[in-house]
């Protein structure tokens, strides 16, 4: 098991594939491989060129416009950086942000840590832990949007389970149970959600990392009579660093662009304290139609992302390179 | 010497922390399915069970969620629905129950034939794309393949709402705004990236040696691709068909921004599924019972090659 991410963690992996040797190359009939290597690769590359690439230059061409998309007929006019200047004075859009960066942090603080703490309890493989481990599997493969629509259900101060549960645990009347309704508890009902979904994502990371280190290092700790709370320290927490790393990555990138669980759980609200960047700019796109200002925005997100993804996995070589 | 006072060797936990451990885990495995539990309990409770307090576990099951999910319903008179022949059927009986007749078919049941045409249809067309492209990288010198590769997962960074805009005017332009087209070939596009990923993986496992065999045995490179490297590819082939098919069922952002009607998938349309006087939760319950059965058995189906999928294949197995 190892780790190999060519673009993102380490660029160069091994797809410099060895030619074919000449001495074959003379028994290919028909096209040459040069031309079956572009025949084989280039529909995939057109498709993600016609609806990937296109989309996001037109996106950057439109930022620099006054375009609004439910006026295709009015003249559109070029607008210099002046949509950019406007997202990035508006306050609106970094308290979005921060609400974003807030939701990030926390939910990937909660996934790993239980995350991890499960895949080390599972790799103590106890009877019927491939099992468990399984049903553990399940809620990161259903749909954010349809699991999240029912737990509005089960959040429902008067009627849901989720009220009821805590109410019997705490004392707490149930009609203060309001986790969608509540300031300061709607980011909260969010990000149990989000980690109810997620903690098996990098539970299963976690658990690849454990199990990739190999036994003989314990076995040498073991001689040196290291406590196994000097073992967990120095040798599994650093052996399943890059694992756990590439967990963390993984689940940033997809929590930055958070939008389903939010839309069909709180729509941004109550007020506005759970609007995460994606919701801003599903509002300044497809409500406030304002298509240039809005493409502005998603330019700067996608600059933000790649960035700090790219920043991260810098550091992530480095530790695996220690 | 150190290890002569445990009775198990070093490195294999003792049977005490075995059982501590597995008490824990299968504690929070339980936790963790009692959502499961309750969407599947809320779908055969009868609404006024499903919003009593406190939650009932014991009731009365109910096929009224199924039925409201399938059909939509009218509010008659009793002596209207005294007057009627007698009911056909359960979904008649349950809701007539109610002072109402049934009045049609929900949108339920076209919705769902959508989800299934756009996820497989896109599906196939990711991994048959995808298949050919992770050949191509794997077997040959490609210019630039390292910075090809990098663009062709760098796809997968950007939010969804940040292309959807600049998609949702080209498909405006080209006719194929709420079309399951432009949904299969949107999701193709996505997933497209995961299956290269995947299968460029599985296809480097495969020794090259058995394609330059059966060349030096006369068979085109073509031939050698279908008939040595596509058999021995099956098992990735499927494993990442899986993949593309489930993010291409549980998408939502997608299909909430550029379908309304005619292709609308099943996520952006079961939130919107409203009873008398707010969402119906036994038949949103419903409805998300039978959209989430496949991917329950796909789940259990894929279990061993789940790493690889989620993490692009950075993680082997």
């Amino acid at each position: 098991m190892t780790i190999s991410h060519p673009s993102i963690v380490e660029k160069a992996a091994d797809a410099t594939a060895r030619a074919t040797p000449a001495s074959l190359a003379r028994h290919v009939r028909g096209l040459s491989d040069r031309a079956i290597a572009w025949l084989f690769i280039a529909p995939a590359i057109t498709l993600l060129l016609a609806i990937n690439i296109f989309p996001l230059i037109w996106a950057v061409y439109l930022s620099f416009t006054n375009y609004r998309a439910n006026r295709p007929n009015a003249p559109v006019q070029g607008v210099g950086l002046g949509n950019y200047e406007r997202v990035l004075n508006d306050p609106d859009i970094w308290q979005a942000m921060q609400t974003t960066a807030h939701f990030v942090f926390w939910t990937i603080l909660l996934q790993t840590v239980i995350g991890f703490a499960l895949a080390y309890l599972i790799d103590r493989k106890f009877r019927g832990h491939a099992f468990w481990t399984t049903i553990i599997l399940i809620p990161m493969m259903l749909s954010p949007a349809v699991v999240g629509n029912f737990w509005r259900f089960l959040y429902e101060p008067q009627i849901g389970l989720f009220a009821y549960a805590v109410s019997l645990v705490s004392g707490i009347p149930t009609s203060d149970v309001q986790m969608l309704g509540n300031v300061s508890l709607a980011p909260w009902a969010i990000i149990i959600v989000d980690t109810w979904m997620w903690t098996p994502y990098v539970m299963l990371i976690c658990l690849a990392g454990l199990r990739s280190i190999p036994d003989y290092i314990y076995e040498a700790a073991e001689v040196d009579r290291a406590s196994p709370w000097r073992q967990f320290w120095s040798i599994t927490v650093p052996m399943a660093l890059p694992f756990i790393m590439l967990a963390v990555l993984f689940r940033g990138i997809e929590n930055f662009k958070m939008f389903d669980m939010v839309t069909l759980l709180t729509g941004g609200g109550p007020g506005s304290v759970t609007e995460v960047a994606s919701i801003t700019l599903k509002r300044a796109a497809f409500e406030s139609w304002a298509t240039g200002r809005a493409s502005a925005f998603a330019i700067v997100l996608f600059v933000a992302v790649f960035g700090l993804a790219n920043i991260y996995v810098k550091a992530l070589n480095k530790v695996k390179q220690r | 010497m150190s290890a002569a006072n445990t009775a198990h060797s070093v490195v294999e936990p003792s049977l005490n922390s075995k059982r501590i451990a597995g008490t824990i885990v299968v504690l929070y495995a339980l936790v963790t399915l009692i959502p499961l539990v309750w969407i599947f309990l809320t779908s055969i409770k009868s609404p006024p069970d499903s919003i009593s307090y406190p939650p009932k576990i014991v009731f009365t099951p109910s096929l009224e969620g199924y039925c409201n999910l399938f059909t939509t319903r009218t509010r008659q008179t009793p002596d209207y629905i005294a007057s009627l022949p007698a009911p056909v059927g359960t979904c008649d009986e349950v809701t007539r129950k109610r002072n109402m007749v049934i009045a049609g078919p929900s949108n339920f049941l076209p919705r769902f034939v959508n989800s299934l045409v756009i996820a497989f249809g896109s599906t196939f067309l990711a991994v048959f794309l995808g298949t050919l492209a992770a050949y191509g990288f794997s077997r040959f010198r490609v210019p630039l393949a390292d910075d090809l590769l990098f663009f062709i997962l760098s796809t997968r960074m950007m939010p969804p709402i940040a292309v959807a805009i600049p998609i949702y005017l080209m498909y405006r332009e080209l006719g194929l705004s709420d079309t399951a087209l432009g949904m299969i070939l949107l999701y193709t596009a996505v997933n497209v990236s995961l299956a290269v990923w995947l299968l460029k993986g599985f296809i480097d496992e495969i020794p090259r040696e058995y394609e330059e065999a059966a060349m030096i045995d006369g068979y085109t490179r073509l031939q050698a691709f279908r008939k040595v490297v596509l058999p021995q590819a099956t098992t990735g082939i499927a494993a990442t068909a899986i993949f593309c098919l489930i993010f291409a069922w549980n998408e939502y952002a997608f299909a909430a921004l550029l379908t309304s009607g005619e292709a609308q998938t099943a996520p952006p349309f079961i939130p919107t599924i409203i009873g008398e006087g707010g969402q119906d939760w036994p038949a949103v319950a419903a409805g998300t019972t039978i959209f989430l059965i496949p991917i329950l058995v796909f789940t259990i189906l894929l279990r061993k090659q789940l790493l690889r999928g989620i993490t692009f294949g950075a993680v082997r197995k």
